[in-house]
């Protein structure tokens, strides 16, 4: 099979690294389940992995979401059921505060980082990047095998938190200090917030290791004729991510690193003028800062947000294509506009502090830059309304997913425009308008995008299709529910109302809301067990869908259509394939569409 | 028992919802792939157009619904800057909302799969996205700069005449401190606060400033028509100062005071009257997740006249008074004080005075 790698000739070190892979196919053709299933090597095994361990965290995360929605639905009911699970969380079959806040934190931790980032950047850059690229694997599939253990073991540690007596952590997903540093501050901030900062420590080295062998990957794996300008749009924003998260993660880490010391160090980074009312003690700490761990979280916090969001926006764009029967609209605009993106996410942290006493002029810079960012937004909103005009549309439940993440992508997109400037971020801050608007430019739409991708290569993954019917009832459930439960809240954000709370009959300012809220969560647990449904539909048809007969069912032109419809490791059986053209070649010269392994005919019109 | 009924309805949902959606997939291979694709495809589209028709009534309706409800007027004068900067935004993200969203499932509907139909072999445009590259940036430009120059007046250093108020903030509750007459706050240090001796923020008795201080809990009295200044602290974790029908925030981080200021338009009778509600009250809601209590932490501010503020304010006694009540010049010792002065009550005082 060398001479496989000599065709391939993309200089000397993709050719040892081709020929390492070859032998790796001969000497190991009978793999044991532990080598297949468990330590696998094999990128699409460990996309597999990645996404299985992203639903079991997206259902336990929605979980939580329906237990704090019930409190919030119904403040004054008991559900002695809820004592009989939680114990003395749920005294008297009324969820405690300490355990309401560990839910809300808990949710917001398990979605933002192992669903959405975790489950949604680790399966598709695995399974997409060497298949779309013509690769046999990732640059080191050891160390992407060890991508998804820490990733693992970052999960059993903080599933492990949930069991520990004083609780989980419960200081809001961005855990400041004091309130993160301090035991005797909360209940949460004990044992539990120790098991957050190491999972999160762990979650940070998986994330690390995924992106560096993400980047090393696309840049020098690609096969023959597979110039930058010829990726999948899917590939772009899947390097874009991968940059954003080795630049800004490392940065997170320090910050848990500080708040570590501080916790049982005796320094004082972050503390400073404390007295504690529960112990009566005023703390020997002086001159530590508590905004810089907020300078230091949101320098990864706000990258965050685009590495959840632009793997979605990828996935997207290359879905429309392919079910508009058209090129993707102004493939050089979109790139720009992920590469801005991508500049931008590094110099907007600060508009998550325009109100914790941030000198005016610096918070104007950011002011001006985050509103920066809704150019490149908008650009490629237009572009994916362009791709849709004149199309030929088919609605697969991928296609539905992507429309609707555009629909979901705009909605949100737009209140960052209100929250972006800090006049209006002075009444709108840490409301229920941000909520809203976080869930559903990042929330939903990036779970949307997620389930695009799902329904799309859930054939190339498992050589299967899945229910239809199921699929269209998943997407129009979800996608009408996540506006009834979102776009309500802008009001109740437009009035002022704080997040955080578990109750506000005691308000006079808030109270007025509570019908309400009592509709948002029975949205919430109707939208959650359609959520069970396409969990159903996802195990069942791994075994029992119908089975996927054709090489290319979408009849679509990137390369992993190329592959058998149950590639092996290595993914292509003979050579890997040339590529002639870009990915986008729908529609063109009265031809459907033209995959790009056909060369370029002589008398074909140039685009 | 009601429960477990619920989840069985579930359950049957569920088992009803696979059956059909099995019988449907061997009735769409018998039907033939295309047609069934082609059926499919047509009723998504219709729901494309539904969704778009109903969507859009829902918007109108929920605004109609709610738009009472979210607290109507600012009462102060630089929310009123905040509210003219809301309506703005309001109006051109509405305007590119719709637009987009009809756009958006129209072409949705118009362009879906049909036999006859080719698709436009379009791949980019320079003109076009030049066009949509510079309108949202001049749009945003026009945006930024009503929003620099409320936030900069908004921002800004408050008028010397503004009453000053320090708050501090602590679990699960709010402190006030008044200047007193010498308009002066006196020094104070962390490590003298005391619940237990009165002393909940730690003035240091030395720097007689301190004597005169007013420290009040849970109410705070300002002055309609003049603006306040607010120094804001606290004492233990980071808190927020909300103040939603003012239209301010600003958050209370432990070691790093900051500031606000603002104008109240009415008096809280006012507003009472106003809004018909009698037991309106001007709520300070903490903004910023503090720990167990999070919730709970109300303060109350009293918008007054300016004859009513002097009034509350000759009835309180100063902090120092009503820690050593023998030293109030009002109500001269009995006997003489063994206590001695504030310095020997406190020996480390001296030395923090130094240290600040």
């Amino acid at each position: 099979m060398s001479n496989e790698a000599t065709l391939h000739g993309h200089g000397e070190v993709i050719t040892t690294h081709d020929v390492h892979h070859d032998d790796h196919d001969v000497h190991h053709h009978k793999e044991t389940f532990i080598t297949k299933y468990v330590f696998s090597q094999d990128h699409k095994m460990i996309a597999k992995q990645f996404l299985i361990t992203g639903m079991v965290w997206a259902i336990l995360g929605g979980l939580m979401s329906v237990l704090f929605r019930l409190q919030l639905g119904y403040p004054d009911a008991t559900f002695p059921w809820l004592e009989d699970i939680l114990g003395k969380w749920a005294k008297g079959g009324k969820i405690q505060p300490e355990f309401y806040y560990a839910l809300v934190t808990m949710h917001g931790t398990v979605l933002v980082f192992f669903v959405l980032t975790g489950g949604l950047s680790g399966t598709f850059a695995n399974f997409l990047i060497p298949l779309q690229i013509g690769a046999r694997d990732m640059a080191s599939p050891m160390l992407n095998m060890l991508s998804y253990w820490f990733f693992w073991g970052a999960s059993v540690v903080m599933i492990s938190s949930l069991f520990v007596e004083t609780g989980p952590a419960s200081g809001g997903w961005t855990s400041y200090p004091p309130l993160s540093a301090l035991g005797d501050a909360s209940e949460g901030s004990k044992t539990g917030m120790d098991l957050w900062l190491i999972a999160m420590a762990l979650f940070v080295v998986s994330s690390l290791l995924g992106g560096l062998n993400y980047i090393s990957t696309i840049l020098n794996m690609r096969t023959k004729g597979m110039s930058m300008t010829r990726l999948p749009l899917t590939i772009w924003a899947l390097f874009f991510t991968a940059v954003l998260g080795v630049l800004s993660f490392p940065v997170l880490l320090s910050g848990f690193i500080l708040l570590l010391f501080d916790r049982h160090g005796g320094t004082s980074f972050y503390l400073s003028d404390i007295f504690l009312t529960e112990t009566n003690k005023a703390l020997p700490n002086e001159g530590g800062s508590a905004i810089l761990y907020q300078h230091l979280f949101w320098f990864l916090g706000h990258p965050e947000v685009y590495i959840i969001i632009l793997p979605a926006m990828g996935l997207v764009s290359e879905v429309m294509s392919v079910n508009a029967r058209k090129p993707i609209f102004g493939y050089m605009a979109m790139v720009g506009s992920l590469f801005a993106i991508a500049i931008l996410a590094f110099l907007v942290w600060a508009h998550h502090m325009f109100v914790t006493g941030l000198n005016p002029f610096l918070g104007s810079v950011f002011v001006l830059l985050t509103l920066l960012i809704a150019v490149p937004s908008a650009i490629k909103v237009f572009n994916w309304l362009t791709t849709l005009w004149r199309g030929n549309i088919r609605f697969t439940p991928a296609m539905l997913f992507a429309i609707g993440f555009v629909s979901m992508f705009i909605s949100g997109g737009l209140t960052g425009i209100f929250l972006g400037n800090s006049t209006l971020d002075i009444h709108l801050h840490d409301t229920y308008f941000v909520i809203a608007h976080f869930h559903i430019v990042m929330g939903v739409s990036g779970i949307l995008g997620m389930f695009c991708g799902i329904y799309h290569w859930f054939p190339k993954m498992y050589g299967r299709y899945l229910n239809n019917t199921m699929a269209y009832i998943h997407f129009w459930v979800t996608f009408a529910g996540a506006y009834l439960i979102f776009w309500p809240m802008h009001y109740e954000g437009l009035a002022g109302m704080p997040r955080r709370y578990l109750d506000y009959s005691n308000w006079i300012s808030f109270n007025q809301f509570g019908d309400l809220n009592r509709f948002i969560s029975v949205v919430a647990m109707v939208v959650f067990a359609v959520q069970l449904l396409f969990i159903f539909n996802f195990f069942y048809s791994i075994f029992k869908g119908r089975k996927v007969i054709s090489q290319n069912p979408w009849q679509s032109n990137t390369l992993e259509w190329t592959a058998p419809i149950r590639p092996g490791h290595g993914n292509w059986p003979g050579e890997i394939p040339e590529v002639y053209r870009w990915p986008y070649d729908y529609a063109k010269d009265g031809r459907d569409f033209i995959p790009q392994t056909e060369p370029i005919g002589g008398n074909e019109s140039k685009h | 028992m009601s429960t477990i009924f619920l989840l069985l309805i579930l359950l049957l949902g569920f088992l009803i919802t696979f059956q059909i959606a099995k019988a449907s997939e061997y009735v769409g291979v018998l039907k033939g792939e295309k047609k069934n694709f082609e059926q499919n495809n047509r009723i998504n589209g219709f729901l494309m157009i539904v969704f778009l028709v109903l969507g859009l009534i829902g918007v109108y309706w929920c605004n109609e619904l709610f738009r009472g409800k979210i607290l109507g007027e600012s009462a102060s004068l630089q929310g009123e800057k905040i509210d003219t900067m809301l309506y703005i935004t309001i109006t051109i993200t509405g305007i590119v909302f719709v637009l987009t969203q009809v756009l958006l499932f129209w072409f949705a509907y118009k362009y879906q799969y049909n036999e006859k139909r080719k698709a436009f072999y379009f791949p980019h445009d320079n003109k076009l996205e030049l066009i949509w590259t510079v309108i949202p940036a001049i749009t945003l430009t026009v945006l930024v700069g009503f929003g620099l120059y409320y936030w900069f007046n908004i921002t800004g250093e408050a008028p010397k005449e503004a009453l000053q108020v320090e708050v501090t903030g602590k679990q699960f509750g709010w402190i006030f401190r008044y200047p007193g007459k010498d308009n002066v706050f006196g020094k104070k240090y962390y490590q003298n606060i005391s619940d237990k001796d009165g002393n909940t923020l730690g003035l240091i008795w030395d720097d007689p400033a301190t004597h005169d201080d007013i420290v009040v809990q849970s109410e705070m009295y300002i002055v309609k028509d003049q603006p306040v200044k607010l120094i804001i602290n606290s004492r233990d974790v980071v808190h927020d100062v909300g103040l939603a029908y003012f239209r301010m925030k600003m958050d209370a981080v432990p070691g790093t005071p900051t500031t606000m200021w603002f104008t109240p338009k009415y008096t809280t009778d006012e507003m009472k009257k106003k809004l018909g509600n009698p037991d309106f009250e001007y709520e300070i809601s903490c903004d910023q997740m503090c720990g167990r209590g999070h919730y709970t932490m109300r303060g109350i501010i009293k918008v007054v006249t300016q004859d009513e503020f002097t009034l509350w304010k000759l009835k309180q006694k100063p902090n120092f008074v009503q820690v050593f009540p023998d030293k109030d010049p009002a109500n001269p010792p009995k006997t003489d004080t063994t206590k001695g002065t504030a310095a020997v009550v406190n020996p480390d005082a001296a030395k923090m005075v130094v240290r600040r």
